[in-house]
């Protein structure tokens, strides 16, 4: 598909000059390739390699250790069902196999219509409210088989497009800071002596 | 949906009439902004610390012994005093890649009260010499990094954080990075090599400790989010108010996450050291007691990572040095608890396969062990298991953690605990970590695997023989 459009690659500038080696700007701009377009393309891969100083294997190579990214496409939605342990002491399995009725796909699956991906997933740091999901990174907690058919059926009827971005945004916040208000960012072999507030007297 | 804890903005987390350190702005709908936070004494620690000279700052934190709230629990004074003497530049690399199972601590204190981590992340790099910090949101977290950014954004408006920071001469950006997904980047050399845009592979110790060769080989300092967190509060009110509360060696306060068969699930904050396992589990003030009128089976501790404990170990206290020998540790503040209708080899697998699922592949006993352990247990658990199973976990267990692996005492069985830590084949704690769920069920449950597998009946050759 698709390399960076020209605001993506601004933002990625602007990402990439935050870090003292651009290549540490390597997962937020997988992120937004992935914002871009729902998944990560190849040529988006190429693309960022380019920016940061790799090369697309390599990129690549960073890609695919990670849950998150997709090389395919997959749902608007995608709905990651938590099934440790909290979760499963509290009926994940059982939901679980709901979802996977109520969709009609087996987890890993994309119902027809492209509009969800069921998955199952690991812990999401909710586990005092279990069983919980994520739908694009947003909770639902204390799931019930009801509740998550009100959560399928608000999605169909597209009542939480608000609420919930499509597949790929993640934050829908980002840093700035403004050229007038950073301290500035030095490659490590261009610093050669301790910070000037260091030297023992207080700063205020 | 419906949700627990004390107000619907912040769920699963309760107050209670306690030493508030880290969430005292919980309750307010509105703490996560600037004006809320700076109108109940944000950023006040700040301006002491920068009141004094960054030594000074460096040994207040290390006289109040913070110790680290991520899983170790290293002192952060003694920690930042670790790196190399005159190498430049240092780094702060912020943990908030919280992904253990029972754990969440770190994501509610950066939703709910993000500008009290950044001021502690300015603290840190005042006293100890930061030049640049980052700070490391799990990437699945949406909310978590959307506050931090918005939080972030407004102190940078505001001239809280970046250059001349309150006038002071003082400067130091704070950089918001997020992850995609991945357990073991929470092993601090593995967060490393995540920031530095490689697979997220823990490094090699020795030679690889953070403080002496860490982000782009200098020195660094990863600190966890609630570790953080504490500063404003200690700047402010000084180690000695700090240290008054809990007890010597773990003083202060600690969150931890209680999930699991009892009346209130929530994320309390309670007094380390002196708070029991029986008042965080039957108190009133907080779990109440176990669901349904049950009775505790187990629990486990410290994370998923942490040898299971038994009602045996209840009123032992948030104290590591009790709880090392009693066969566990208190990990990252996370309590799992099971009653008496907990299928327990089941229970154990749903832990085993979340670490056989996370391991990174570098280290064989773990990359290999970590899938073995799990498919034997889910062939137990489905009822196609053999007793030469149980011999086999324990043996695939001995190739990643040989020699004694520790585990509570029991009345019941009559034994004696084995005290924590292990020995281990791997660089992290992804490998053991597949098999303390396993070692303690095993251990502690031994007939519920009994029950469940095909008990093979040994016949000798010669034996037959002699029938004829």
């Amino acid at each position: 598909m698709a390399r960076l459009t020209e605001e993506n690659v601004r933002l990625a500038q602007e990402i990439i000059s935050r870090y003292p080696r651009p290549r540490s700007a390597m997962i937020p701009l997988l992120h937004l390739a992935q914002e871009q377009d729902g998944y990560v393309t190849e040529d988006a891969m190429a693309h960022i390699a380019g920016l940061v100083g790799a090369s697309p294997a390599e990129v690549y190579g960073t890609a695919s250790f990670y849950e998150m990214f997709k090389f395919h496409p997959v749902g608007r939605y995608v709905i990651n069902i938590c099934g440790t342990m909290s979760c499963a002491l509290a009926g994940a399995e059982d939901l679980m196999h709901h979802a996977e009725e109520k969709l009609g796909v087996r987890m890993g699956g994309t119902t027809d219509d492209g509009l969800i991906t069921l998955e199952r997933a690991e812990c999401q740091a909710a586990c005092t409210e279990a069983p919980c999901l994520q739908t694009n990174y947003r909770y639902s907690f204390r799931v019930t088989a009801e509740s998550f058919d009100t959560l399928v059926d608000d999605l169909r009827a597209g009542r939480l497009a608000d609420e919930i971005p499509p597949h790929g945004t993640v934050a829908r916040v980002r840093q700035h800071i403004p050229a007038d208000k950073g301290a500035g960012v030095h490659a490590p072999e261009d610093v050669k002596s301790a910070p000037a507030w260091l030297d023992g007297k207080a700063a205020l | 949906m419906s949700a627990g804890g004390t107000n619907s903005f912040a769920p699963g987390f309760y107050e209670g009439d306690r030493p508030r350190i880290v969430t005292s702005r919980f309750g307010l709908e509105d703490s996560h902004t600037l004006a809320r936070f700076v109108a109940t004494g944000g950023y006040e620690g700040l301006r002491r610390a920068l009141g004094r000279p960054a030594g000074e700052v460096h040994d207040e934190v290390r006289s109040a012994t913070v110790l680290g709230r991520g899983g170790a629990g290293f002192p952060a004074g003694t920690k930042w005093g670790l790196t190399p003497q005159e190498v430049w530049p240092r780094y702060l690399v912020v943990n908030g890649d919280e992904s253990e199972p029972g754990t969440y601590k770190d994501r509610l204190l950066m939703e709910r009260d993000p500008h009290q981590l950044i001021e502690g992340c300015l603290i840190a790099c005042y006293a100890a010499g930061l030049s640049q910090c980052f700070l490391y949101i799990r990437g699945e977290m949406a909310l978590a990094q959307e506050r931090v950014a918005t939080a972030l954004n407004d102190a940078y408006a505001a001239g809280y954080v970046g250059r001349n920071i309150l006038g002071s001469g003082f400067s130091v950006d704070i950089v918001l990075h997020w992850g995609a997904g991945a357990y073991v980047v929470g092993e601090e050399t593995a967060l490393i090599e995540s920031l530095e845009g490689n697979r997220g592979m823990p490094r090699l110790k020795p030679p690889y400790f953070p403080a002496a060769i860490g982000l782009y080989g200098q020195p660094t300092i990863v600190n966890n989010v609630e570790t953080l967190a504490n500063l404003p509060w200690l700047m402010v009110n000084g180690a000695e108010a700090y240290t008054a509360i809990g007890t010597p060696t773990s003083p202060g306060t600690r969150m931890v996450a209680v999930s699991g068969h009892v009346k209130r699930p929530g994320v309390y904050e309670i007094v380390n050291g002196t708070t029991t396992f029986r008042d965080l589990l039957f108190g009133e003030e907080f779990c109440g007691g176990m669901r349904d009128g049950r009775t505790l089976k187990a629990f486990v501790p410290g994370g998923g990572s942490a040898p299971w404990f038994l009602p045996d170990q209840l009123d032992l206290p948030f104290e590591a040095s009790q709880v090392g020998p009693a066969g566990s540790m208190l990990g990252s503040g996370a309590v799992m608890v099971m009653d008496d209708t907990t299928d327990i080899p089941r229970a154990a697998l749903t832990l085993t396969r979340f670490y056989a699922h996370e391991s990174c592949g570098k280290c064989t006993p773990c990359r290999e062990g970590g899938t073995w352990l799990e498919r034997i247990l889910s062939r137990i658990v489905d009822g196609k298991g053999t007793d030469a199973d149980l011999d086999q976990l324990m043996e695939v267990g001995q190739s990643i953690c040989p020699g004694a692996f520790p585990h509570a005492s029991s009345e019941r069985l009559g034994i004696n605990a084995t005290p924590f830590p292990y020995r281990m084949n791997t660089i992290c704690f992804v490998g053991p970590s597949a098999f303390a769920p396993v070692h303690s069920a095993l251990t502690l449950f031994r007939e519920e695997f009994d029950a469940r597998v095909t008990r093979r009946i040994h016949i000798p050759v010669s034996a037959v023989g002699a029938a004829q």
